[in-house]
């Protein structure tokens, strides 16, 4: 399992997305500039790690969509690739459009920085396959802008596909506003596309990889797509 | 010719847009009974080079096509200044 992890000016979890994604036996991890025009060889997986990509002017992730590196990004989606944006990341895949929606100012008007609990609502994904369908974990957030939007014809297509892999919910795991941390329609935490080769979600799973760290409920991530890439299928 | 370009860009209505409720609430905090709507919105300033106003706003609004407009949650206006050569 080779993992690139791009680096835009103002991220700031590329660090620790690299440790998370390369820590098991057996894969390995490198951080790629957004000036790149092209990944290295080889790669099964890319991460659009969290941060502020060029400060959140003008929208977040507006502008590191535009850089070098998202054609070959969206070329290798494009290929049945994997790609994981994380927080910002899915900001980004937002604003290139290889994710619908949109990702807007929190409806509370703070910035959010604690561990919350999701509902996994896809097992099947290969970035979900070690956990179970429906299990609660815990996985910090930690944004200004989380909301998710999307119009209402795109809010049924997004439900009536299956593309929502992570809802909010509360330790029992049900979906209620009160555990909404950020107005996201439908407790919207994480979404996939149709073909399910790109992933965005809000919380950080490579800050809980590790139980130091206080969690390890994302720990799965990782473990998930070395198995698919293995062969491994639900 | 170089055509000055106010664009302004704003939610589109529906979308919730959190920085006017916030100001609006303030304002009615304030007194303001009459206040009925606000909205926040962008507005940008650009100097295109053009041969003329149609060329100068068509390529503003690739630009917003390409970067500086999200039309799933905005929408923009462009208003054109007079032409300085």
């Amino acid at each position: 399992m080779k993992t690139a992890v791009v680096v835009f000016p103002g991220s700031n979890c590329d660090q620790d997305a690299l440790k998370a994604a390369g820590a098991l036996p057996g894969t390995e991890a490198a951080a790629v500039w957004h000036k790149d025009s092209s990944l290295p060889a080889g790669i099964d997986l890319v991460i659009l790690p969290g941060g502020f990509s060029y400060g959140d002017y003008l929208r977040s992730g507006a502008m590191a969509a535009n850089s070098a590196i998202m054609t070959a990004v969206k070329d290798f989606a494009a290929k049945g690739g994997l790609v994981l944006g994380i927080c910002n990341g899915f900001q980004i895949l937002t604003e290139s459009r290889l994710l619908p929606g949109a990702l807007m100012s929190n409806d509370c008007q703070h910035f959010v920085c604690k561990p919350v609990t999701l509902r996994v609502e896809r097992n099947d994904l290969p970035f979900t396959l070690d956990y179970k369908k429906n299990e609660i974990v815990t996985i910090p957030i930690a944004h200004g802008e989380g909301r998710y939007f999307i119009d209402d014809e795109g809010l049924k297509r997004l439900e009536g596909q299956g593309c929502v892999a992570f809802r909010y919910c509360d330790a029992s795991g049900t979906i209620s506003p009160e555990c909404n941390p950020n107005g996201a329609l439908n407790n919207i935490a994480g979404i996939t596309n149709e073909r399910g080769n790109v992933l965005g979600l809000m919380p950080h799973p490579e800050r809980y990889s590790e139980k130091l760290l206080g969690g390890d409920d994302g720990a799965k991530f990782w473990t998930s797509v070395k198995k698919w890439l293995e062969g491994g299928r639900r | 010719m170089t055509y000055g370009i106010r664009l302004l860009v704003f939610l589109k209505e529906g979308v919730l847009d959190t920085q006017g409720k916030t100001v609006a609430a303030s304002l009615k905090g304030m007194g303001y009974d009459c206040l009925k709507n606000l909205r926040v919105g962008k507005y940008i300033h650009l100097d295109v080079e053009a041969a003329s106003e149609a060329e100068a706003a068509a390529q503003v609004e690739k630009m917003c096509d390409d970067l500086l407009v999200n039309d799933i949650i905005e929408e923009f206006k462009i208003e054109i200044e007079a032409a300085r050569v």
